[in-house]
């Protein structure tokens, strides 16, 4: 255990204001610049722009979480065993992080498939319908 | 034998300091202990919201998009994507930081020290609280969003609105958002001229976004908000302790302001991960 003196401390509380802040101003830029507000609007229709700057926000993410748990709660000072305790149950969230999404894009798959097959029987979109009728249509389904 | 020693050992009230066995185990007090297992519960509790708002967003064809939901600043500005929440999220890293200063002069026994940051945090927690009640203010009472219904639509072919007698208006690409407005209670759904793909040509109109979105969103940053809530809660707490002088007389010191401390910090920890997916992502 570690102890750092009083103005260590302190020095160290105000760099992790400052680096904290900065880190997300630059996630925020990030985010708009793929969302195609900074400039490049053509950034917004690519996928391939939103996983790089999706995976470059995550990490910067996760590096401002760990920032939090071990300087600012001070996770860092803490026994070796005490901060397995903590960290280590926490690696089962892989394992759901993994199965959950893929689970959601089975439902995403289901549900595409499920309207292709109504589409096939019936239009969803209609040309030739009154206002009235397609409005009343409209209410049934919601 | 071991009763008179279990009196003892509450008399001299060490229970806090060494759990009655000699030295505590991993070197760290009961309370604080326990306040980082609760927190790792909670981790849980937090990571099955945000997990499923994972699954739930994959699981539909479109999502809305943050830059368009989240775009409104106090005073009637709109059109300011994410400028709002960037400013929540530096009130949460502000009050984190007055947090750690708070505990620090905890460390040195400085009452008045104590009292000041932990007074500076507590407002940091209100302006929170008043930044989020003005969010869902908005968009429960201006764009109608409610768990239930969520006008925020994504289109999935290109298209031309048209109006009421049918003439050609403004062009969108497919991946644009759209708000479904309410007219007299009413929703009121545009038609538009599809431009692309297999139905190039026909009419359609438009219809809500993903239901789910409404759910997650006031549930999550509500399950969030009213984490902070308690927090502020404790901190109000503990700043009167401090400022009574009650720490002083402890034979534990300012450890409960350090377990308030954490709580607080996981407040800020966990906004993070919220602020990543449904502000930024």
């Amino acid at each position: 255990m570690q102890h750092h003196s009083h103005e260590e401390a302190v020095r160290l509380a105000y760099y992790g204001l400052k680096m904290l802040a900065v880190v997300t101003v630059i996630e925020v830029i990030i985010s708009l610049f793929g969302k195609g507000y900074l400039g490049w609007e053509e950034a917004y229709y690519l996928t391939w722009v939103h996983y790089v700057a999706g995976t470059i926000i995550i990490v910067l993410s996760l590096y401002k979480a760990y920032f939090i748990v071990f300087h600012f709660m001070h996770l860092g000072l803490e026994t070796k065993t005490m901060t397995r305790t903590v960290l280590l149950p926490l690696l089962l969230l892989i394992f759901a992080i993994i199965a959950f999404l893929w689970e959601g894009s089975y439902w995403h798959g289901n549900r595409s498939y499920i309207l292709q097959q109504d589409q096939l029987q019936s239009e969803r979109v209609v040309p030739d319908i009154s206002p009235s009728l397609e409005s009343e249509r409209i209410k049934n389904i919601h | 034998m071991a009763e008179k020693l279990l009196t003892e050992v509450s008399k001299d009230q060490t229970i806090n300091e060494d759990w009655s066995g000699g030295t505590p185990p991993m070197k760290a007090s009961f309370g604080k202990l326990m306040m980082w297992y609760f927190l790792l519960s909670d981790a849980f509790t937090f990571c099955g919201f945000l997990i499923a708002y994972g699954a739930l967003r994959l699981s539909v064809p479109t999502w809305p998009v943050p830059d368009f939901v989240f775009q409104s600043f106090p005073g009637g500005f709109t059109n300011m994507p994410l400028i709002f929440v960037t400013v929540m999220s530096f009130v949460l890293i502000a009050s984190s930081v007055t947090m750690v200063r708070a505990v620090q002069e905890g460390k040195r026994e400085n009452r008045k020290g104590v009292v000041f940051w932990l007074t500076l945090t507590v407002i940091g927690g209100f302006t929170f609280l008043g930044c989020q009640a003005y969010e869902w203010y908005n968009l429960i009472a201006v764009e109608n969003m409610t768990i239930f219904e969520n006008p925020f639509g994504t289109h999935t072919v290109d298209g031309i609105y048209l109006d009421e007698n049918g003439a050609q208006q403004e062009a969108f690409r497919a991946g644009d958002s759209y708000l479904v407005h309410k007219v007299d209670g009413e929703w009121h759904f545009r038609d538009f001229q599809i431009t692309s793909g297999e139905d190039s040509g026909k009419i359609a109109r438009e219809a809500m976004g993903p239901q789910t979105f409404g759910s997650l969103f006031f549930c999550i940053t509500g399950f969030h908000g009213f984490h902070v809530s308690i927090g502020v809660l404790l901190l109000i707490i503990a700043t009167i302790n401090s400022a009574s002088g009650l720490y002083d007389r402890k034979k534990t010191q300012y450890e409960t302001v350090e377990k308030i401390g954490l709580y607080w910090h996981f407040v800020d920890l966990v906004w993070v991960f919220v602020f990543l997916v449904f502000y930024l992502l």
